[in-house]
């Protein structure tokens, strides 16, 4: 095994990695940086996204507004000294990406354009046509090449964070082409690894997500935060998952059930607006768990359309016309013409709720700051209590920015006062018995389970278990269900013996980190006994601000369920109320 | 349908060989889902690479019946029964469909595709950009990496010292946006034997991207930039951009 000194290790180079990596690279050049990541950063998932990223842009626009309409958006789960910062920096870092070269959409005048988001009083979302995120990255992958500190690892799959003395020493990786192992000594490593929505069988998130972080974090021992919360987003594309992004409904397009009814209005969203005008922060342009879960009902009360892909509701964009649709919204009228048949010029696009988002991830404070001193999280794979119970559209981009610098800066002191990294022979002593499991891994034979078929099952099992309505006797079977696959996996056998890029043994190693996420989200969907953004109780209907105004902890147990804990919310300005998505018509 | 898929592990087979999968395919299907459904069912040794599935990640470009191809995007209803997979030509195997990327990743590099400037941007404020000026460069703003570009290219095909489509139209992208000064530090790079006049513009690149950045119009456009800005900077002229 070879050993690799440096300063700082940051895993994952999708849009928060690069940003950390350059912010960390222009602010001390001295730093050496390793930027590990299980594909090449062009490759990375921040390119699916679509609508854009939020940050206060319009004169008619306040830092205040876009505080309450994420602070009511994520019901009042939200760390509120976290969003504070993130307002307020928001528009600053999308700024610095217009610097550096990103092809935003404008203005007549020249200025950046803004497009109106679900849940979001007003226009502030900055977009690049409908590929956001894919310019986004592109923009920070290319800039980032300009750093020579920048060292990159790419197709390197990170396995197990090292740590001794409850400080963070490195991480173990896996480079794909030879299977050769690297032991990457580190005083810092900064997680920025993504998601895991694959977790579920139905989804918008590639391959790749996984949720490799968030395990490697929780296997050594640092807890996983508020997992239950999992965002559906409401306009998939049935069969593949794929995205239709809310810019759809931001554009003007709206949903109609079986019987051409706008059936949004019928749960807390309307009066109904009139088509082609759309009013924010009301009916399509509500929150995303409410649209989701209207569909749950309409699909109950039979108001849905059945397609060969399942029950969905239709998206009507016709209204916008050919030439809003192309310039707006390219990238959608392709997916949809391409993979059900439906162009939104002419005809009216399935779709049904899709998984998203993870709320929850690697309990971390504003700066990034784990509880485990050295090992920093940012993005998705995080939890800073920014997103609450419920994300709004096109916060998340942005998150990846400012979490993304605002990491950097802690990890840079950090680094700077811990002095470099050092040979340790107990740290060798952990990298190889790491390394020795996973040879063992991949020899063993004669296994009787199969790596797609535990897969399959644990997806299954958490949809039922834990999907847009839970209760608490489907929540336990799923954690049951959860605990058994964990059993069983220990009999999987990885067909493929070859050390050349060896994506049998990848997808084991993922499937195990993936059953360690959804344990955590089982457990956390049991938990919480109340509703709440995306976690909604069949059994407990009411949102529950005396015992739940909490976000959960799961902490690892080696030989049994998780263990739950429960931490404050920190309140500053904006003491729990009602979500009003009427479009200021009632109150 | 019956898909031929070529194999070939470095560490036991000499050269590379091709194996049969018969798939059920269902009618809406990618090539990218057969090859799902491969993995998933029945021979979980394939190695290739994908991830988004929705034309955006550019990881699972692959020969299709002879022709680079965006997997995720070539659909099952446009192919005949029997189709022919391999890694995308031009590239070192590294195994199965897997290539090695190296050689185009150091030349995404090379052409400094970021934004020079000579002088500080405005401090929290956006430079102005008119929508006719994003549209110079926009399309060159869409190539996803796939490098279906370098497969089809024969110059590159003939030596890989050409830096070629997808670099060069990157390197147009730069030198065509309005808030970038780096063209003339590019002009070394894409002016030189290796670049752009390296192209002996069949076209082929541009016929076979999935997202229609076409760069062969790119690099047709920097010759006759290059050119000029060449004998401006020689010669003295003003007006040349800097």
């Amino acid at each position: 095994m070879q050993t690799i000194q440096t300063d700082i290790v940051i895993v994952g180079a999708g849009g928060g990695g690069l940003r950390a990596a350059i912010a960390i690279a222009e602010a001390n050049p001295e730093l050496n940086i390793a930027l590990i990541s299980k594909v090449y950063p062009m490759r990375s998932h921040t390119c699916a996204a679509e609508g854009g990223a939020a940050g206060v842009k319009g004169a008619d626009d306040s830092l205040d507004l876009h505080f309450d309409d994420t602070v009511s958006g994520g019901d009042w789960l939200c760390d509120q000294n976290v969003v504070e910062y993130f307002i307020e920096q928001a528009p600053r870092e999308l700024v610095q990406l217009e610097h550096w070269g990103c092809p935003w959409s404008r203005e007549d005048d020249g200025s950046v354009a803004v497009r109106a988001f679900g849940g979001m009083k007003k226009k502030r979302t900055w977009y690049a046509a409908d590929k956001s995120g894919f310019h986004i990255l592109h923009t920070l992958f290319q800039t980032s090449l300009q750093f020579p500190s920048i060292k990159r690892y790419d197709e390197y799959f990170a396995l197990e964070l090292l740590h001794e003395d409850g400080k963070c020493r490195g991480v173990v990786a896996m480079e794909m082409r030879s299977g050769r192992f690297f032991q990457f000594n580190s005083p810092v490593v900064i997680m920025a690894s993504g998601g895991g929505g694959q977790v579920f069988p139905f989804t918008t998130n590639g391959a790749i997500k996984t949720g490799d972080g968030m395990a490697m974090a929780y296997r050594a021992g640092v807890p996983l935060k508020d997992m239950e919360l999992v965002q559906y987003h409401p306009t998939g594309l049935p069969g593949t998952g794929i995205l239709l992004t809310e810019g759809c409904r931001g554009e003007g397009g709206i949903l109609i059930n079986k019987d051409g009814y706008r059936y949004l209005q019928d749960y807390g969203m309307g009066p109904e607006t009139p088509i082609g005008e759309p009013v924010l922060k009301t009916m399509e342009l509500g929150p995303r768990d409410r649209l989701s879960q209207a569909f749950w009902h309409e699909q109950k009360k039979g108001n849905t359309v059945e397609t060969p892909w399942g029950d969905c509701v239709m998206l009507d964009m016709r209204h916008l016309g050919e030439k809003k649709i192309n310039e707006r919204l390219p990238l959608v009228r392709e997916l949809a013409s391409s993979y059900v048949g439906h162009d939104p010029v002419t005809d009216l696009v399935p779709v049904r709720p899709v998984i998203h988002f993870m709320m929850g991830g690697i309990d971390c404070n504003i700066a990034g700051e784990t509880r485990m001193p050295g090992l920093f999280a940012l993005g998705e794979t995080a939890c800073s209590g920014l997103h609450g119970a419920n994300r709004l559209g096109s916060n998340s981009l942005t998150d990846l920015l400012v979490s993304g610098k605002r990491t950097a800066q802690q990890a840079c002191a950090f680094a700077e006062a811990a002095g470099g990294s050092s040979d340790d022979p107990a740290l060798t002593a952990q990298a190889e018995s790491i390394v020795t499991g996973i040879r063992e891994l991949l020899q063993q034979s004669g296994g009787d389970e199969s790596i797609s078929g535990i897969r399959r099952e644990m997806k299954t099992a958490l949809e039922a278990g834990a999907g847009i309505y839970r209760d608490e006797e489907g929540a336990a079977t799923a954690c049951e269900k959860i605990a058994g696959l964990r059993q069983r996996y220990r009999a999987i056998e990885v067909h493929d013996k070859s050390n050349v890029f060896n994506t049998d043994l990848q997808q084991a190693l993922e499937l195990r980190n993936m059953l360690d996420v959804a344990e955590t989200i089982a457990e956390g969907s049991l938990e919480r006994r109340e509703s709440r953004g995306a976690h909604q109780r069949l059994d407990y209907t009411e949102r529950d601000d005396v015992n739940f105004l909490k976000h959960s902890l799961c902490f690892r147990q080696p030989d049994d369920r998780p263990r739950v804990e429960w931490m404050d919310v920190t309140i500053t300005r904006s003491k729990p109320g009602v979500r009003d998505y009427s479009g200021g018509k009632k109150k | 349908m019956e898909l031929e898929v070529m194999r070939y592990d470095p560490e036991k087979d000499d050269a590379p060989w091709f194996q049969s999968y018969s798939v059920p395919c269902e009618e809406d299907w990618a090539i990218l889902d057969a090859i799902n459904y491969v993995k998933e069912n029945i021979d979980t040794t394939l190695s290739y690479r994908w991830s988004c599935h929705m034309m955006v990640c550019g990881s699972c470009g692959m020969m299709v019946n002879g022709e680079p191809s965006l997997t995720c995007k070539t659909f099952i209803r446009s192919l005949p029964d029997k189709v022919r997979i391999e890694p995308l030509e031009n590239f070192p195997i590294e195994r199965d469909l897997v290539v090695v990327l190296d050689d185009v990743m150091q030349k995404l590099h090379k052409v400094q595709p970021y934004i020079i400037r000579k002088d500080d941007p405005p401090e929290n404020e956006e430079y102005q950009q008119s929508r006719g000026a994003l549209a110079k460069f926009k399309q060159y703003t869409m190539c996803i990496n796939c490098m279906c570009c370098y497969s089809a290219c024969p110059q590159y095909g003939l030596s890989n010292d050409f830096i070629g489509p997808a670099a060069l139209a990157l390197a147009h992208r730069y030198n065509l946006d309005s808030r970038d000064q780096g063209k003339s530090q590019r002009l070394d790079i894409l002016a030189d034997h290796d670049g752009v006049w390296d192209c002996s513009f069949v076209g082929a690149c541009s016929e076979v991207c999935p997202k229609d950045v076409d760069p062969a119009a790119a690099i047709q456009q920097m010759k006759i930039d290059g050119a000029m800005e060449f004998w401006k900077q020689k010669l003295g002229f003003p007006g040349g951009k800097s």
